[in-house]
């Protein structure tokens, strides 16, 4: 056993591996992890990777060099736990997931949108293609597009400063009160909270809508008017 | 001289990648670049019929890779253009035997001998398309005129966005006006109203695309195609050269809407 090892450690998942890194230049980090994996390369060969690199800054060109170094090793990389918001803007944005079914012990990032006031919210100043998909412990606001076979997966508010096409969860941890507001509503579903849309009777003038949970329980959409 | 390299994908099978690599290989070579294109469906190879060369075939790239030959004996040159050659793919293997890094070795030894290095990509997102994008200066995204083809193209482009590959160009493929005009089919503005991208060229809908793969010549070479003519055009557009769009359509307004989304960033 070399030092660099000691660098790794592994564990079983149910479905696969998780492979958590120790503080270190990525650099040290990424080549401990293929020297890791030409050391056994049948144990990993076929696996599903999932890597934490807890602070570790990764930027695409890094991210996707590994992937595609372990591809070539016939492992497959599914997912990248950071703690770094960089490097989780990074894994969504080339499809990889940034969450194992098991939280994370140290995670607390559990702050209330109950009141739905001042919390969080993340900014995208950029239209949502297809394949995309955005997960935020917030308010999630779009300046652009969300493509259909876009998702947006909020425990706040939705707000898209353009054509909602795609399919948003607003108050995705059970609030009620959230709302999703587009200034083209013709999703191809919306989720509040439990309530799910029935189909929505597509506009033939299209206008800035909200849609909210109404006194009914029933999820509903209307044009926005002020005050 | 370096090359410029140029893979074709498309997301959706079927839309015309590998005709669109052979007609503009065929154009660019004929208007006096130097061209290699490279088959890169592994396992489901198709250029080879396209350009009329699969009974020249001794080596593939898979060869190449593995060290059975050297790179100019897979090299098959064109019939008719003695500056074009064609690197098939291997039929027997499938996408895992090459990956990214053989790729940029493999094009790193072409790009001093050839203006072009054209790559055609399979279907789809994993490997082979991976495969096909590694060592592209620019990618070229071909898509139908219809939804489905325009939703995969949506995710081929979020795909090559995130990974930083440049802005991609965009080729609309079997057109029909007529449909259009009857809202049958969607429009080509409707298309880059979606897909927010630079339109590279239009080919239309053309019988004599079909006959062409059929008998192993290009439409490229055919005069009286449209479709031969759209492939021209993009080819020169390709070498910076700024070529009207064809009319398609008798009304000049849409031939001006056309010019001004061409010009959209």
């Amino acid at each position: 056993m070399n030092e660099t090892n000691s660098l790794i450690q592994i564990k079983g998942l149910r479905d696969g591996l998780l492979v958590s890194l120790d503080d270190a230049p990525w650099e040290e980090q990424r080549s401990a992890l293929i020297l890791q994996v030409d050391s056994q390369p049948d144990f990993f060969k076929g696996a599903r990777l999932a890597l934490d690199v807890a602070s570790q800054v990764l930027h695409v060109n890094e991210l996707v060099e590994l992937r595609d170094q372990l591809s070539e090793r016939s492992i497959s990389l599914w997912a990248v736990i950071s703690e770094s918001p960089t490097t989780e803007k990074t894994a969504q944005l080339l499809g990889l997931a940034t969450r194992i079914s098991k939280p994370r012990p140290e995670e607390s990032r559990q702050f209330s949108v109950e009141n739905l006031g001042e919390d969080p919210a993340l900014f995208l100043n950029r239209t949502l293609r297809s394949g995309t998909r955005i997960e935020f412990a917030g308010h999630v606001v779009v300046l652009g597009d969300v493509n259909p076979g876009a998702e947006i997966v909020a425990e706040g508010n939705v707000i898209i400063w353009g054509r909602l096409r795609g399919m948003v969860h607003a108050g995705s941890k059970g609030n009620k009160k959230a709302v999703i507001c587009a200034l083209d509503l013709s999703p191809m579903r919306l989720r509040i909270a439990e309530e799910i849309s029935a189909m929505l009777k597509p506009q033939e003038h299209p206008g800035p809508e909200i849609a909210r949970i109404n006194e009914d329980g029933k999820l509903q959409a209307e044009f926005w008017s002020p005050g | 001289m370096t090359a410029q390299v140029v893979t074709i994908t498309s997301g959706k099978g079927g839309v015309g990648k590998t005709t669109a690599v052979a007609n503009l290989a065929v154009a660019l070579a004929s208007n006096g670049s130097k061209v290699v294109c490279i088959d890169g469906d592994i396992g489901l190879r198709n250029l080879d019929v396209i350009l009329g060369l699969e009974n020249r075939i001794v080596y593939d790239i898979v060869d190449v890779i593995e060290g059975r030959c050297r790179l100019k004996q897979a090299m098959i040159r064109d019939k008719k253009l003695p500056d074009l050659y064609l690197i098939p793919a291997a039929q027997t293997r499938d996408k895992n035997a090459v990956s990214p890094s053989d790729m940029n070795r493999l094009i790193k030894d072409l790009r001093a001998d050839y203006d072009f290095v054209l790559i055609d990509s399979p279907a789809g997102i994993e490997r082979g398309f991976r495969n096909a994008i590694a060592a592209a200066d620019r990618v070229l995204v071909v898509t139908n005129p219809e939804i489905s083809a325009v939703r995969d193209a949506d995710r081929v482009i979020g795909i090559l966005e995130a990974e930083e590959k440049g802005p991609a160009a965009l080729i609309i493929n079997r057109l029909n006006p007529i449909l259009v005009k009857k809202h049958d089919m969607l429009s080509a503005e409707d298309v880059l109203d979606l897909l927010a991208v630079e339109l590279l060229g239009i080919v239309p809908e053309d019988e004599n695309v079909i006959i062409g793969s059929n008998r192993g010549a290009p439409v490229a070479y055919d005069t009286k195609s449209k479709a031969g003519q759209a492939f021209r055009n993009i080819a020169r557009r390709l070498k910076g050269e700024t070529v009207p769009f064809l009319d398609l359509d008798s009304q000049g307004s849409l031939w001006e809407r056309l010019q001004r989304l061409a010009g959209r960033k």
